[in-house]
């Protein structure tokens, strides 16, 4: 029997590396040892895609892309398909969760510089990524032929038309029609089904191949093939196999936990997730009273509304996007990881947190004049970030660069600092019950709150020089 | 867990998207596990609704398996005369008549729970008035010159709006009992209440089981967890 096996497996391998690739990605593959919480968004991301695969293709054994029976098919998929309802909400949560992943998947880039040199491919291969995939979200937002699905592509595709001279013929072309109607309803599934998928699906491959290639960056953003043993191995990388797929495997698990809370509890996610509006059928003849993109879409359909002129707002949308892309020839630093990076750095990513968040915000609201101008301010802030990198990049005070990666306390470390802090916020004070009997309750303690607060504020402040 | 999903669903802003967020809505008291009363809606739905609002994706079948009711129970507390258990809940209402009578056809209500909320919904139907200027002769304070008539006025008794001026408008402060219903208004909230818990049952039949289910899900995923953490924490003692 042993033999028999091990007969086949060179029979195999005189064929395929399949030992090779195991070796070369896996067993041998070498990684940084210090991987914070911030590196297990990367494989959460996958963990979703093929989570959209399977349900997505579960959905499609049911779902009837047909502007006259999409909406009822997907209520009888929640209805009356076995375990359709779970399907279509991991589906739907999904979706938002993807992007959730991919966001902080992203901005664990700008922490620690992980699209610098000589990491640029594999952001612009990311960057392609989440480009697909709000072509994804937003084609398949259409498939369930509610009123936000209808009036939300009505509004995006109607931008084309914004674009002088051909414009109007583009819009036209793109829905097939002159209005969205069952010709776009099918040629969106399509692309939802199969175009977009394996357009991503050859992304997420080359995003794999060219990491692979150079190798992972770290939270000190030192290049740890400086640092090599005799054997050529890198002294402070570990293989992959076993300790990051064990590690990830925890990421996992904590993941899959909201995930699931949020599928069984709330998958509408108080309409974030899933739009009060989309449970009635599209009606071409009724506008909604206001029309939102999914949470995912508004920080950038936010600096569209912010923009009074209707193509300078959708050149501005699409600048939005686009300077992503230059960020590895914007950022001038010499350090990578923001532990090292200068003060400047460190206050203007965090003002661009907050304007991404603030757009966030806004472009679920109606477009009031004082939610514009705040709008306009944060979309400055936004392109100030990327625009004038360069600036105040070049000109940064870094911190020196240790030679070999840095040890930080992990979560697990944490832990008894937390209960302290705990302990400190609150009291502990004997009551009598009506009964009688003495209590001992936990209250909180005023004086001691204010003095964390206090530290955390002072120690959120010295982190911004 | 109830309880804390139940204040964060109260917490999540509901009336984002929701139409007509001016108006102050009542609380609906909403208990899916309370059969009777969701036995109560169903029945309430089909004699006073179903003439003209289907549910088109309900099933009496499923009602029975939900509400855990005998089939012949169903078929004659419930459905309306001569239908089938393996049914949905259509109307015998032509919709060219209907377009005809008011102006519009009445929505299939399937998933009116889901993009109005049960508030919305048991506001609505206690807030309609007597506005002689409407076709229908009553208006509602929630949906304005909605065209629907006033179909519980006999259980309820008529309403009239109380108006103030405020900024040369006319406002609706409240609406005041003129006639009294058949019903007090402690039956009638009642009876408005088991209606909208049974269209929050019949926007996802799978709700209740869903959250019954949530909490293996969740208990397997913890335990998961805690291995694959006790698993990593074995693997990643040699590394310092």
């Amino acid at each position: 029997m042993k033999q028999k096996l091990n007969e086949s497996t060179e029979w195999v391998s005189d064929r395929f590396p399949l030992k090779k690739l195991w070796e070369d990605h896996m067993s041998h593959y070498y990684a940084p040892k210090n991987f914070n919480v911030w590196y297990f968004f990367g494989s959460l991301a996958l963990l979703v895609l093929v989570n959209q695969f399977i349900t997505g293709i579960l959905l499609t054994m049911n779902y009837k892309p047909d502007a006259e029976l999409a909406f009822d098919s997907v209520e009888y998929i929640m209805r009356d398909v076995n375990w359709g309802w779970l399907v279509r909400y991991m589906h739907s949560t999904g979706a938002s969760a993807f992007f959730i992943v991919v966001y902080l998947h992203m901005f664990r880039g700008l922490l620690y510089g992980s699209f610098k040199q000589p990491r640029e491919l594999i952001w612009i291969f990311g960057m392609l990524i989440f480009v697909c995939l709000m072509a994804e979200a937003f084609m398949g937002y259409l498939l369930p032929w509610g009123q936000m699905s209808y009036w939300g592509a009505q509004v995006i595709i109607s931008l084309f038309s914004a674009i002088p001279v051909i414009g109007e013929d583009l819009a036209l072309w793109v829905r097939g029609d002159y209005v969205i109607s069952d010709a776009t309803l099918n040629r969106f599934f399509a692309f939802h089904v199969i175009a977009v998928p394996l357009v991503l699906l050859i992304l997420v491959f080359l995003h794999i191949v060219a990491l692979h290639e150079v190798g992972s960056n770290n939270p000190d953003g030192i290049d740890i093939k400086a640092n090599k043993d005799e054997n050529g191995i890198p002294l402070d990388g570990i293989p992959f196999h076993p300790y990051y797929t064990v590690k990830d495997i925890v990421g996992v698990g904590v993941f899959l936990f909201f995930f699931a809370a949020i599928i069984f509890y709330m998958p509408e996610m108080g309409g974030y997730f899933l739009e009060h509006a989309n449970f009635i059928p599209a009606d071409p003849l009724k506008t909604p009273e206001h029309i939102a993109p999914v949470w995912y879409f508004t920080p950038f359909y936010a600096i569209l509304r912010a923009v009074p002129d209707k193509f300078a707002g959708v050149i501005a949308m699409g600048g939005a996007i686009v300077v992503l892309f230059l960020l590895p020839w914007l950022d001038r630093s010499k350090v990578r990881s923001i532990r090292y990076r200068g003060g400047i750095y460190k206050k203007a990513l965090l003002l661009f947190v907050i304007s991404f968040l603030g757009l966030g915000y806004l472009g679920t609201q109606p477009a009031t004049p004082s939610a514009t101008m705040a709008a306009r301010v944060l979309t400055a802030i936004y392109f100030g970030f990327f625009l004038l990198m360069p600036l105040y990049t070049r000109w940064e005070k870094t911190k020196p660069v240790p030679e070999r990666l840095t040890e930080q306390p992990s979560i697990e470390e944490k832990i008894p600092e937390w209960i302290e802090t705990y302990h400190e916020m609150t009291e502990k004070q004997e009551v009598k019950a009506a009964s009688g009997e003495k209590k001992i309750v936990t209250r909180p303690n005023p004086s001691g709150i204010i003095a964390v607060l206090g530290r955390t504020v002072k120690k959120l402040i010295n982190s911004l020089n | 867990m109830k309880k804390l999903i139940k204040t964060l669903l109260i917490v999540m802003p509901f009336s984002v998207f929701a139409s007509g967020g001016e108006v102050k809505l009542e609380h609906a008291d909403i208990d899916l596990s309370d059969n009777a009363s969701l036995e109560r809606g169903a029945k309430n739905y089909v004699t006073y609704c179903l003439g003209c609002h289907s549910i088109k994706h309900m099933r009496y079948k499923r009602i029975a398996i939900d509400l855990e009711l005998d089939e012949k129970e169903v078929l004659q507390v419930i459905t309306p005369y001569g239908a089938n258990i393996y049914d949905k809940m259509h109307t015998a209402m032509n919709r060219h008549d209907a377009t005809k009578w008011f102006g519009t056809y009445p929505p299939d209500l399937s998933l009116i729970s889901r993009s109005r909320g049960a508030d919305w919904l048991y506001t609505y139907l206690k807030s309609f008035y007597k506005d002689p200027s409407k076709p229908l002769g009553v208006n509602n304070t929630v949906f304005e010159d909605v065209g629907m008539p006033n179909v519980l006025w006999q259980l309820q008794g008529e309403q009239i709006a109380i108006t103030a001026t405020e900024d040369g408008k006319d406002v609706i402060e409240e609406l005041q009992q003129i006639s009294a219903g058949q019903m007090s208004p402690k039956e009638f909230d009642q009876f408005v209440n088991d209606l909208v818990n049974f269209l929050e049952y019949a926007g996802e039949p799978v709700q209740l089981e869903r959250e019954r289910m949530g909490k293996y899900v969740l208990f397997f995923l913890l335990m998961f967890t805690v291995v694959a953490f006790l698993l990593k924490r074995e693997y990643w003692k040699d590394i310092h």
